[in-house]
């Protein structure tokens, strides 16, 4: 049983520090201009990062204790396929989706 | 639809962030489950979504809190989880950077990964685009995420019955993550950036609290960078 006030406790000083992680650059740093090298990183952010999330759980995913699983990788495969030819998100999505589901259902 | 003022910019964001909302109802829902499960009560489960919004985080306090491990090493575990907001906050810093206080403080506790790829996808593709509309773009794209965070974080913990495995709820992320990453390949070095984040992030997904995360995702930036740096010499020597 978790003790409430560690609940509290966690739940805010959670709260706060993310907050502070999310406003540090555009609160703090604001309007002033950042050198270019530190703009040249920046501009690869979105495309470093979510690989970085989301690679170890397409080799590894944790619903199947880490065995690697056909299905998955294909979904993933997929998806990237239908999101870099059709840039369309929704269909990129529903493409994945269908393509897990399928084999899921198919090998069981 | 073009995008003339911040209210036509507010509905294009809604448009861009709602294919999410497949992902949010699930997990939001996941959450509150686990939640209860873990003896919270319904107002706790919706604080929790509130105060800190920020699922994979969530998760991991959950995890941590119900180990009884330290309260120390709960946040910091799960402040780890979240670091790359911080990096999230320096992205957007250049395009939003400018506009007046309180909607930078709403805009950064509403930073999240939806949001953010959303936004920062827009905001390369359309550099024309002003302050006031980026912003009101932001706020187009949490619209549909944020109220159904909190709304089905409430349904699950009412549910309170166990998720089916069967439902490979876990491949949600990958996959509408993926469907986002894959239109912001525009140039060699976005895709050697990837590259070089898929390779380090299995090389080092050995490292605690998600470091691994951060690691690859600093070293896969610098790659990107110097990709530029290289093409942008060679294409100066080519002219």
């Amino acid at each position: 049983m978790i003790d409430t006030t560690t609940l509290w406790i966690v739940i805010i000083g959670l709260g706060l520090g993310s907050f502070f992680l999310r406003f540090m650059f555009t609160g703090l740093v604001g309007n002033r201009i950042m050198p270019e090298w530190l703009l040249r990183h920046l501009r690869y952010t979105a495309v470093a990062v979510l690989p970085a999330l989301v690679a170890p759980q397409v080799l590894w995913p944790s619903a199947t204790g880490g065995t690697p699983d056909p299905a998955r990788m294909a979904a993933a495969a997929v998806t990237l396929a239908v999101g870099l030819l059709t840039k369309n998100v929704l269909a990129a999505i529903i493409a994945g989706a269908a393509t897990l589901y399928g084999l899921l259902y198919l090998l069981g | 639809m073009a995008i003339t003022t911040p209210k036509t910019a507010y509905f294009r964001g809604i448009v861009d962030g709602s294919p999410f909302i497949l992902l949010i109802i699930p997990f939001a829902t996941l959450f509150g489950v686990l939640a209860t499960e873990a003896g919270l009560s319904v107002f706790e489960t919706l604080m929790f979504s509130v105060v800190v919004i920020a699922g994979a985080a969530q998760f991991t306090a959950l995890q941590l809190l119900q180990e009884e491990a330290p309260t120390i090493v709960v946040l910091a575990s799960a402040l780890a989880v979240n670091l790359r907001m911080a990096m999230y906050s320096a992205s957007l810093t250049p395009y939003i950077g400018s506009a007046p206080l309180w909607q930078r403080a709403l805009a950064a506790y509403m930073t999240v990964d939806q949001s953010y790829v959303v936004a920062i996808a827009k905001f390369e593709r359309s550099p024309e685009m002003t302050v006031p509309q980026r912003i009101g773009y932001f706020f187009g794209a949490v619209t549909p995420i944020v109220p159904l965070w909190y709304g089905f974080t409430v349904v699950g913990a009412y549910i309170g019955a166990q998720v089916p495995d069967s439902w490979a709820l876990d491949f949600a992320i990958p996959i509408t993550f993926l469907a986002m990453i894959a239109p912001m390949f525009r140039t060699l070095a976005h895709v050697v950036a990837a590259f070089v984040a898929v390779v380090v992030s299995l090389l080092v997904a050995g490292v605690p609290y998600s470091l691994g995360i951060i690691i690859a995702g600093v070293i896969a930036m610098m790659a990107g960078a110097r990709t530029e740096k290289w093409l942008a010499a060679r294409q100066g020597a080519a002219s």
